[in-house]
Formats: structure tokens, sequence, C-alpha cells
């Protein structure tokens, strides 16, 4: 589920391209409906690449820009092969723009005529057991029919209207028994069935953010996932101080150098007994198993970053 | 001091002369008036009575002691402090409801510390201050914490802008704090000593809900402050809290009214569980219960105990499997009040429309809202369940992934009391999921049956057909939530010429251009606010509405890239304060 890598977010043609194109396309609506029908983009599902089909130079053609009706954005500079692209978050506010392709349904046209309103309030009245029973018996094959008709998960800001700290949840695995009985005995819940997912937050950055650390099987992809995770907002963030329309696009600064102590932030976690520790010091698996959270601190705050165990612990409280 | 403040030239004692000879003296003396007024609460109702004549307007304005302002750009300090003369409670709303959802760029404004500075000077006796989706800094929260001897309650919700040391301000400072209360809040990462700022003699707390904050909280410093205060009715505290801590917070159960657990740990030896058990049952009062997350099934049966008299169970943040969901429920027989997460499935909602018959308002939000995993959630037959079972439903908020319009017409029927409606199909445009159809009849029904309906949310695949019928027979309409939907400029034409009680439209990603826009010109100044971003609106247009509109402020939301012509976030609002003067450089006002 993590496996995204990312091209750089943002790039500024990108922004010309798409408001023109929903303007466009907004003009040669009439009903909407069957316009869009022929211009319908099939994505692929989740976890599967998006690969983008020809290289999007920042002079792409009206008629291809039609055709790649793709959520959110993808980058103007021509891309290396196999460009896999990550459904933008939901966080990043100041790289996309609300005009973006609506996703349809698959199969089934549409009816597009617009409904008299009086044959409604007569027929109301017939259909509504009508209505009732068939929305349970066609239950069975309504749900065959969704599956089909479910496209691509839509990443566009602010939709669903749904707080940013109500997205982090992460929904338990499906597995979990309903049955269990509520054995009182301290070993009943293994560690190792619950949710993975660890909280890291980032100096600086108001939101923070859940991984699943089993994703990453080393300390270099966490760091690398860590740096794609924050780089798009700490550029948010200082473009906002900047009133929003200086400079360039917000590729943002690569987050290096977390582990060893030479970037300009470095990242820690706290483990179960509460204390606080470089990353790295000790073998991955273990790391995993402790670890309760991370965060990603600027290194200017650390006291003199000392490694080995539990003696180079940071017993330190950064806020002031 | 006395806080009466000394009447001046402009007291009503004078006006009585001034009326000319069509109007009889006021058989009230003013005293009389204004004591019968210090009655009157609602701001509604006051705004009401100063429109009736100038000594009621005076008397209005010397005796209301509750602010309210829902637009904090509508009004300015200044005016404020001339018209109100004894204010101790404020409430300020400040940005657009969409900055919940990041469509508003951050440094937007609604900064309450112009605000703070007034009132020190004007409202020395303030008491509560209660502020949604504004800005308050370190800053402002040490200027209220050193200003204001009597105040009590502090509420903050979707605000943002402080950290720790505001709130170690307000705790050191406040010798009469009874209410902190922050909920829906983005906050700095905010630490949690703040909470051990309190004086060791403190102890007028009441109300204490720091949930959302994810700082790590002294848990001795809170147990003190937790006995202290015996006045204590609201307990919300956040993850740093485990279960066998709040435990021991639970020993003064019986005190408290609303509860809202910490985390749920790991582990629990036998011995611990009995006394967590013991605990809850010992929160024989308890109306309101919150969970926070990863509240596994091992450990619900711990708070059945507490269940007997609760009213709200707010579970929004903790997501459950439909079993132990409906295990829990058989202990919550008085909910009135419920929010889960579509985890608990359609059989969950099943479960609810069973064991709660006397449910008002029912919440369900999305576990995945950006479908990454695929599942189904919850269906309209969720909510045909709960409709069936629930006749007093009047509130309701729905993420779903499929329903169909026969679904609605049926769930109508059973409840024809909604007075909320935000249904929310979270792929944008779907259509009936059987027929194939636009979603225009479901919303039809609801206006059509529910005549109380005063907020609507409205999604799915939508034609112009819907706003007619919400036009038509909306009438009580209040606000409006319009995403995704409509087919041309009429959709929009036929809302601001119906709904006459409107007061906030919101709109994003419809095709309703200038001429939608203009169409509300007369309209405008008797509502709150209209947002409009990701539709036709060009800055033309909302630059001839401004022209025509002096007592509109039209502001346009400038972002990266973007044609110049469009005007693709505008955010227009009625003000007697004139352009905003904070306005950030993406914020142009026209």
């Amino acid at each position: 589920m993590g496996d995204y890598s990312r091209e750089d977010e943002g790039c500024p043609q990108l922004f010309d391209l798409i408001p023109k194109w929903a303007t466009k396309r907004g003009e040669e609506r009439s009903h909407g409906i069957s316009e869009e029908r022929k211009l319908e983009l099939r994505l692929g599902p989740p976890g599967g690449e998006w690969t983008v089909k020809e290289s999007n130079t920042a002079a792409c053609g009206e008629r291809e820009r039609d055709r790649l009706l793709s959520l959110g954005y993808f980058p103007a500079s021509p891309c290396p092969q196999n460009t896999i692209l990550k459904p933008p978050s939901p966080w990043q506010q100041h790289h996309l723009h609300p005009s973006y392709l609506h996703l349809q349904h698959g199969q089934g046209q549409v009816a597009v005529s617009k409904e008299s309103p009086q044959p409604c309030s007569n027929r109301a009245a017939a259909e509504q057991t009508a209505a009732e029973k068939k929305a349970f018996s066609a239950a069975n094959t309504a749900v065959n029919n969704t599956a089909q008709k479910r496209t691509a998960p839509a990443s566009v800001v602010g939709w669903p209207p749904i707080r940013s700290f109500r997205k982090n949840i992460a929904s338990k695995p499906a597995s979990d028994s309903t049955d269990v009985a509520p054995s009182k005995v301290s070993n009943s819940v293994e560690n190792g069935s619950r949710t993975p997912f660890v909280k890291i937050n980032m100096d600086g950055i108001p939101i923070g953010r859940k991984i699943d650390l089993k994703v990453y099987h080393s300390y270099e992809k966490l760091s690398y996932a860590v740096d794609e995770l924050f780089r798009g907002l700490i550029a948010a963030q200082k473009k906002s101080c900047d009133g929003g329309i200086t400079g360039e696009g917000g590729g943002g600064e690569m987050i290096g150098g977390l582990l060893d102590g030479s970037g300009e932030y470095t990242l820690v976690y706290e483990d179960h007994e509460g204390d606080r520790m470089l990353v790295g010091d000790v073998p991955w698996h273990m790391f995993v198993s402790t670890v309760k959270r991370l965060r990603v601190l600027k290194s200017s705050k650390l006291p003199t970053l000392s490694h080995g165990c539990k003696q180079g612990k940071l017993s330190v409280n950064i806020k002031e | 001091m006395d806080p009466e403040p000394k009447k001046g030239d402009d007291s009503p004692s004078n006006s009585c002369n001034s009326h000319g000879p069509l109007h009889p003296q006021s058989p009230f003396p003013d005293e009389v008036l204004e004591k019968v007024l210090s009655f009157v609460d609602s701001h509604k109702d006051r705004s009401s009575i100063s429109l009736v004549r100038k000594d009621w307007y005076n008397a209005e304005r010397w005796t209301r002691s509750k602010l309210f302002i829902g637009n904090c750009y509508a009004v300015s300090p200044e005016i404020v402090a001339r018209r109100f003369r004894r204010i101790k409670s404020v409430t300020l709303k400040g940005k657009p409801r969409f900055s919940d959802f990041n469509l508003v760029p951050l440094d937007w404004g609604a900064n309450v510390y112009p605000w703070l500075v007034m009132f020190a000077k004007v409202y020395p006796f303030l008491e509560e201050l209660r502020l949604k989706r504004m800005t308050i800094t370190d800053e402002g929260l040490e200027l209220l914490a050193k200003s204001f001897p009597r105040f009590k309650a502090l509420s903050l919700s979707s605000c943002d802008g402080f950290t720790e040391n505001g709130l170690k301000a307000i705790a050191s400072h406040c010798r009469n704090l009874t209410e902190i209360n922050i909920q829906d809040s983005i906050t700095e990462d905010v630490g949690g000593g703040w909470l051990s700022c309190f004086p060791e003699n403190f102890s007028s707390l009441e109300i204490l809900n720091f949930s959302i904050l994810n700082g790590d909280v002294n848990f001795n410093d809170l147990e003190r402050l937790v006995s202290r205060c015996k006045l204590l009715r609201v307990l919300k505290v956040n993850e740093s809290i485990t279960l066998d801590e709040l435990q021991r917070l639970l020993v003064h159960g019986p005190r408290l009214t609303e509860l809202g657990t910490g985390s749920f740990p790991q582990e629990l030896t036998p011995r611990q569980y009995e006394d967590i058990e013991t605990a809850f049952c010992n929160c024989r009062n308890l109306q309101v219960l919150s969970c926070l997350w990863e509240a596994t099934s091992v450990y619900l049966p711990l708070l059945y105990g507490a269940c007997a008299s609760l009213t709200f169970l707010n579970l929004s943040v903790a997501p459950l499997q439909s079993g132990e969901f409906a295990k829990f429920l058989a202990h919550c027989p008085n909910l009135r009040c419920l929010w889960v997460i579509d985890t608990v499935e359609d059989k969950g909602l099943e479960a609810v429309g069973l064991s709660c018959p006397l449910l008002e308002e029912l919440r369900v939000y999305p576990a995945d809202p950006d479908d990454r995993d695929h599942r189904d959630g919850v269906t309209e037959l969720g909510f045909l369940a709960v409709s069936r079972g629930c006749p007093k439903l009047h509130y309701v908020l729905y993420f779903c992934r499929r329903m169909t319009n026969a679904a609605v017409v049926t769930i109508v029927q059973n409840c024809p009391n909604f007075t909320h409606f935000r249904l929310c199909i979270m792929t944008p445009r779907q259509p009936d999921y059987l027929t194939n159809e636009p979603m225009d009849e479901a919303f039809g029904a609801v206006v059509k049956t529910c005549t109380k309906i005063k907020r609507l949310s409205v999604s799915g695949l939508l034609t112009d057909q819907t706003f007619e019928y919400i036009g038509q027979y909306a009438k009580d309409l209040e606000t409006l939530s319009v995403a995704f939907a409509g087919s041309s400029d009429w959709g929009m034409q036929c809302i601001m010429e119906g709904c006459p009680k409107l007061r906030k439209l919101e709109i994003r990603d419809c095709p309703f251009g200038d001429a939608a826009l203009l169409s509300g010109r007369e309209k405008y100044e008797r509502i709150r606010s209209l947002w409009m971003s990701a539709c036709r609106v060009t800055m033309k247009g909302c630059k001839l509405l401004a022209r025509e509109s002096p007592r509109l402020n039209v502001e346009v939301i400038r972002e990266e890239g973007g044609n110049e012509d469009q005007a693709l976030k505008v955010y227009l609002y009625r003000s007697v304060a004139g352009p905003r003067k904070d306005a950030p450089p993406f914020v142009l006002t026209l």
C-alpha cells in the first residue's frame, strides 16, 4: 500500500494545464454527461501503477489533455519511463486545483433527459413498496455492479469533506474477529496483530501523519518516505508565508541527512518506555517492535547527537 | 470597579424627546424595559428587538451581555465597541467552513488578536470567549490571560495558531477558569506541560476537554487537578492518558456527565481489568461518552457500566466492527445522538435501528475517505434500517459510496422531521446505483417531505432539477452545501430566487457562472456568506457584483497558476466594516 514513489509535486506548468482544460470542457458540455462518456479515462486499481500514456511536455496538445483526464496532477516535464503517480494526498492544498476529472461509472448509460416533476409524485406512492423490494432483492446483483463500477480512488482537495484529523484513523484489519471472548489475560492481544501505524510529527508542521512501518524494510526507505511525506508540506508552509504567489512551484527541497545528523532535520523516535532515541541505532526489526512514535526534529534543537543504545537516549523536552 | 458603565449622552432617558408627534412616548420606563430585556438571551431575538424603535435599540444595547458574531469580518471591533457597553461573553466565527477541508490557504486571516485588544479596553469583565475557525496565537492567549480578571471560559473549535505556551498563560493566570474546551483544532505539536501550570489552589474547573491535543500530559498533575476541582463535570482527555490512568481519575466518576477516554492499552492484567470495570460502573451520571482510537473489542465491555444514562455516544474516531458495536449498543438504551465510523457497516446500523428508538441524531463517518482499501462501508440499506427503527431522527450526516433515490424517498417517509440532512455520496457525480438516474428525486423527496429542513448537503449526480425542487419546497432552508452538481446557471438561480431564509451557501465544482452569481445580487446582503470554488465564475462577474454592492465584500482567493480571468475561489459576505484591512496578498477584495 505504501509502495508509491513520486515525482516532484506540483510542477508549475501543471497549473496552466488544468484550469484551461477545465474551462474548455465546461464549455463543451451541454448536459454534460454524454460528452464526458467519451472523455472518460479508466484508471488502474489502487496499488497498481498509474502510467502516464505519453510524455507530458509543457506543450501538451489539447487532444492529449482531453485524453489524459487523470486525477490530481501529472508532471509537466518529460517523465522517465514507468512514471508512477501517487494519488495526491489531501494535505497538499497548495498543489492541487479543485478542478479535476470527476469519476464516471464504467458501465451503464446515464439518463440525461430532465424528468418532468409530475410523474414523480404520482408514481412515488405506488413505487414505494416496490422500490423497497427492489432495493433489497437487487442488493446482490447490485453489489457486483458496484464492484465493477468502482473506479480508482478520487483524491481531490477537500473531498470528501472530512476534517484532517479524521482522515488518519487506521481502520482495523478485516480479519479481526468479533467473537473473541474477552479474555482478561494480558497476552490475548498480540503486538503483531494490531495495526502497525505509528504517528509521525515534524517540527513546524501542525498536522502529523501516520505511517505503516511494516512497509519499509530498512531505515533508508523510512528516511526516504519521511522526506516524501513532509517535503511538500514544508514547501507549502514556506509558500504560504510568502503569501502563496511568489516563487517557484513547490517542489520543495529534499529533507536529507535524517539519520546521521548531517541534515537540517533529524529523525527520532519514542519507545514504549517513553524515551526518545535517535533512529538508526538498533537493528530494524527491533526498532519496529519498540517504536511507538516518530518525530522529525530540527537538528539544531537537539543536544549533542550521540549514538548507541539507551546510553544515547535523548531525555530532553524539546519544547520550551 | 463597578461593572455598570455610566450612561452617556446617548442614554435611553434622553431619547424619548426625539420621538416625532406620531410616536407616543414609550409606556415603559426605561428601567422596566431594560429589566425585561435582561431576560432575553437569544441574539436573534435581540436583533429583532433592536429594530423596533430607537429607545428599544438603546435599551437592547445597554443590556446585551452575550455577543454573537457569525462572521468576524462582517463588523469591526470598533463598531462593536461603540454599540455595546457591557459584554461578558463573546462568540466569534471566522473562516469559511471549507477551510476545515483545506480549501482555504493558511494565513487567510480571522486572527482574533485585534478583537482581544479591543475587548481588553472596553470589556474588562469579559468572562467567556468562544471561537470557531479563527486563528489565535500565543500572543493572543497571553493577552487574554492577563487582561480579564474574571475570565472563565475558553472554547476553541476548529482553531489554529497557538502552542503550549499560550495555554500555559491561560492556566497560570486565569484564577476563575471554569472551562477549557478545545475541539477539532489544528495546533502545533502542542506539548502537555500547560496542564501542570494550574496553581495548587486552583479548583474552579468544570469543563476540561483537551482530547484533540497530542502533547503528553503529566498524569500526576492531571490527577491532582481533577481531585481538587470538585465541580468538574466534563473531562475529555487525550491519547497520552491510558485506560488504567483514566481509571484513577474515575474515582471522581459520579460527578462526571461527559467523559472522553484516552487511549486503550495493549495489555491489562486481570486486576487492572476489574478495577477499570468498577471505575466505569462508578460513572452513574454519564450522558456523553467519546472514545479515542483503537477501542478494541476486548476492552469495550469495560465501558458498559457507564452507559445506562448515556444520551450521546461519540465513536467517530474509534473504528468498531458490527458485532462488537451491536453488543455495545445493547447497553445504551437512551441514546439520542450517535457518531460512528462506517466500519460498523450496514449490520451495525441495523443494530442501531433495533436498539436506539430514541435516536435523534446520527453521523456516520468514513474510515477510508480516499477509497484506498475499497471497503464498502455503509450503503442505503443501513440508512434505511436506521430510519425504520428511529422515527425521531432529525439530524443525519451520512457518508456512503452508494445510494438510491428509492431508499431516500422511503427514509424521509419514515422520518419526516429532518432538520439537517447531509448526505455525502463519496464519489462525485455518482448516480443512483440501481437505476443509473440522477439523484434528483432523492433530494426532491427530502425537501418535499421534510418541511422543516434547515440544513442540506447534496451529493451524487444532480441536475438542475434538484435545485428547482430545493428552491420550490425548502422554504426554511438556512444552510446549503453543493458539490459537483447541477447542469447550468439555472440551478443556482433557483436557489437564489427560491429560498427565503437562506443564510449560508457553499458551492464547489459546479457549472455555475457569472449569470448564476449575479442572479443573487439582491439576496447577498441578506445572507451571511457565499463560497464558490471551482465554478465558472470570472473576475469580470465578481467585479460587476462588487461594484453594484457596496455593502458586500467580494473576495477572490488567488492561487498559483490559473487563468487571470477566472475567479476560482470566491468568498463574498455582507459587511458594515468595509473591505478587510488584514487581507493577505493572495486575497483580492474587489
